[in-house]
């Protein structure tokens, strides 16, 4: 009786699993048919002259969505004026937004989805690196090209051996380009003796700390004193007094605006009025808060783009930007917005929707002229491009001047 | 003899289940994006699991689950990067370490009680991400990049194993004891059970697991970073459990079967994702406060002309 009774029960749990396998090869199979009726060979292209399908693999929810949502408003500009301006030779575009919670492990579930379900023909890869690391494989595998807004972490591109991520590409400058970059802006304002005070829990400040250093002594230049602090410190006047008696003509503060803010302000009230300066860590309202508006005057930072840059493009994409989303574009929107052009521009050159013919034609992009600059790919697949050098004046970013590689 | 039944029964079950799945990857029904939803699954279901023998079983309430996934990622991680070993040795040698530092964080703080524990816990999980965090070693805040090694095998006969050990550990006189701790501590001191022994026990056996999960997860995702495993993800396990039913296996199992596929399908709403999310855990809270199946266990559910079933 009771050998029945189990036998009966394992029957049904039998049933029951086979029905959820079945579900799930219903499924499976059905894309499979999909995919042959648009796949077969040389229909593929014909079916595919409608859309081009790019995948948008971003932060749109979790700890950093205010990233991977900028990132996406800018592509969705850009990809409007695209489509409106006639496509890439008459194909529309179709941004495919997938969200990833800010996770390594849902980058890496976005990024096959994109790849296997929507077939995208290129992706724009999450806003931080380690989420880009995470979708790197699969674009590998899968041979679709991709590319981040805003993943400045060198092993994005390249790996720990030195071998190259064949099809990842960014459109922003990598990090230790910003340190080199302030460190010939320390030198043309003719600063000699120069001290470091880095965030030492951030890889994103030391790697610029590490690139400054190197940089202003190559340029003649002495690093006087290297200090460091951790992120959510709060006091810093001791060893701001132990920098000021060093008496450095100019202070390199790689970190993120929150700590930033009170070391600037600290810094003015015990008398150290030399030039500071930072990078785009620095680059929110937040700062102009924490430091207070005298306190920023004669600081610099190192930026992708400014929004007053004189240039007619960069004054046209920030006017087209604020009539659609009623908000300044930031760096993240404008690297967003690149993005897509340069994707745009790698397929219309490659005149296929091939991944490999994309992936050769980004690789020898030269010349490209977009609003973060005008800019050529390495063979790291990092865009050679310059950067903009701000200053605060009265707790407004004035644009200062651009600095080419 | 009843339990040997159930025993070789679920061990069948298991097969076939595997068979199908594995015939439909080798025949191309199941393309790179179910086969990683599974593996998914598979690693949701032996962290609920894990963390159901400590919260289900033994009633201790800990938060700090994601700790010890941790563990088990990065030591499996540093065997097969660093040292070179195989993923199998890593899983292993990540599952002991992270059983290890279960026992070593159990033995002080399983002497506290409800919200101290959880605290405690909370606390150790947080130390062990910022230790990571601060070895360089390991790659920092940048994390460790970590070669695809996981099959959907791996992660199915981790899930096959991590059930079976628990589910025979519950039916077994230490997992009674646990119960009784569940149950009532005091009382259960007052029969002479060693309880912080018990505790420490099913704590230790819950971090092996959670190691087990971790290096999987590990070898899965590319990249490995300390964010990864914050105490967000500790909550994400704890909801498998109490959505599943506090003290059911099988609940724990389908919560995190159900809660997987629920994340995998919302990836297409991206704006409502989260929203959408939180509005089915309230609904099932609501219309199910005692969990998705309550303290019952799956197999009871066929068992209803039986007086008395094997109510675990």
């Amino acid at each position: 009786m009771t050998e029945k009774k189990t036998l009966k029960r394992f029957a049904s749990v039998f049933l029951a699993s086979s029905l959820i396998v079945g579900a799930l090869a219903g499924c499976s199979s059905s894309e499979e048919e999909k995919t042959s009726s648009s796949g077969g060979s040389s229909s593929s292209d014909g079916d595919s002259s409608e859309v081009i399908k790019i995948g948008a693999n971003l932060e749109l929810s979790g700890s950093v969505a205010s990233y991977g949502s900028s990132i996406g408003k800018g592509a969705e500009l850009a990809v409007e004026e695209i489509n409106a301006a006639g496509g890439i030779d008459g194909k529309q575009i179709e941004l495919v937004k997938v969200d990833n919670k800010s996770e390594n492990s849902e980058a890496t579930n976005a990024a096959i989805k994109l790849a296997t379900q929507d077939k995208v023909t290129a992706m724009i890869a999450p806003a931080t690196s380690g989420n880009v690391i995470a979708t790197a494989q699969i674009a590998n595998q899968y041979k679709i090209p991709t590319v981040t807004a805003s993943g400045t972490a060198p092993n994005v591109t390249e790996n720990e051996d030195g071998s190259i991520n064949d099809y990842v590409f960014r459109t922003c400058f990598i990090d230790p380009f910003q340190g080199i970059v302030a460190a010939n802006f320390a030198t043309e304002l003719g600063a000699k003796n120069v001290a470091i005070y880095a965030d030492n829990s951030s890889d994103y400040a030391k790697g610029l700390a590490a690139s400054f250093k190197q940089q202003i002594e190559a340029n003649g230049g002495k690093v006087v004193a290297e200090e460091a602090y951790v992120a959510k410190d709060v006091d810093f006047k001791s060893t701001l007094t132990n920098l000021k008696s060093k008496n450095p003509e100019f202070i390199f503060i790689p970190g993120y605006y929150e700590e930033v803010g009170l070391i600037v302000k600290q810094a003015r009230e015990l008398g150290i009025d030399v030039p500071l300066m930072g990078a785009d860590g620095w680059d929110s309202p937040t700062l102009v808060e924490l430091a207070g508006k005298d306190a920023l005057n004669n600081t610099f930072i190192t930026n992708h783009y400014s929004s007053q840059d004189p240039d007619k493009t960069i004054q046209g994409f920030v006017e087209a930007f604020q009539g659609k989303f009623n908000e300044a574009p930031n760096a993240f929107h404008a690297l967003g917005y690149d993005t897509v052009y340069f994707i745009a521009d790698a397929i219309k050159r490659a005149g296929s929707t091939d991944g490999e013919a994309i992936q050769k034609a980004l690789a020898e992009t030269t010349d490209l002229s977009l609003i973060t600059g005008t800019f050529s790919v390495d063979e790291k697949h990092n865009p050679v491009k310059s950067a903009t050098v701000l200053e605060y004046v009265d707790g407004n970013q004035k644009f200062n001047s651009k600095v080419n590689p | 003899m009843k339990k040997s039944k159930a025993f070789w029964g679920f061990l069948v079950l298991a097969l076939v289940i595997y068979a199908v799945v594995q015939g439909m990857i080798s025949g191309g029904m199941l393309d790179l994006y179910y086969q990683n939803i599974l593996i998914q699954m598979c690693i949701n279901i032996m962290l609920a699991v894990s963390l159901h023998i400590v919260i289900g079983i033994t009633g201790q309430f800990s938060i700090g689950h994601a700790g010890f996934m941790a563990v088990g990622a990065y030591i499996s991680a540093i065997a097969t990067m660093k040292l070179g070993l195989p993923l199998i040795v890593a899983i292993i040698l990540g599952a002991v370490i992270s059983a290890l530092a279960g026992l070593l964080v159990g033995i002080p703080t399983l002497r506290l009680k409800g919200d101290y524990l959880a605290i405690a816990t909370l606390g150790f999980a947080e130390i062990i991400r910022i230790m990571f965090l601060n070895v360089e070693y390991v790659g920092g805040a940048a994390g460790m990049v970590v070669t695809n090694l996981t099959t959907w095998t791996y992660a199915f006969v981790g899930v096959v194993i991590t059930i079976l050990v628990i589910a025979n550990f519950t039916n077994s006189r230490h997992g009674r004891g646990c119960i009784s701790i569940r149950e009532d501590e005091i009382a259960a001191d007052a029969m002479g059970i060693n309880t912080t022994y018990y505790k420490v026990v099913a704590f230790t056996i819950g971090s092996f697991f959670a190691g087990v999960a971790g290096a999987i997860y590990a070898h899965n995702f590319f990249i490995i970073q300390p964010t990864t495993f914050n105490f967000l993800k500790s909550f994400d396990i704890l909801i498998y459990v109490v959505l599943g039913g506090l003290g059911s296996l099988s609940g724990s199992v389908i919560a995190a079967i159900f809660l997987t596929l629920v994340s995998a399908y919302l990836a297409n709403f991206p704006e409502t994702r989260m929203i959408i999310y939180s509005v089915v855990l309230i609904i099932v809270m609501l219309y199910r406060p005692t969990g998705l199946m309550g303290t019952k266990e799956i197999t009871s559910l066929f068992k209803f002309g039986k007086k008395g079933g094997s109510k675990v």
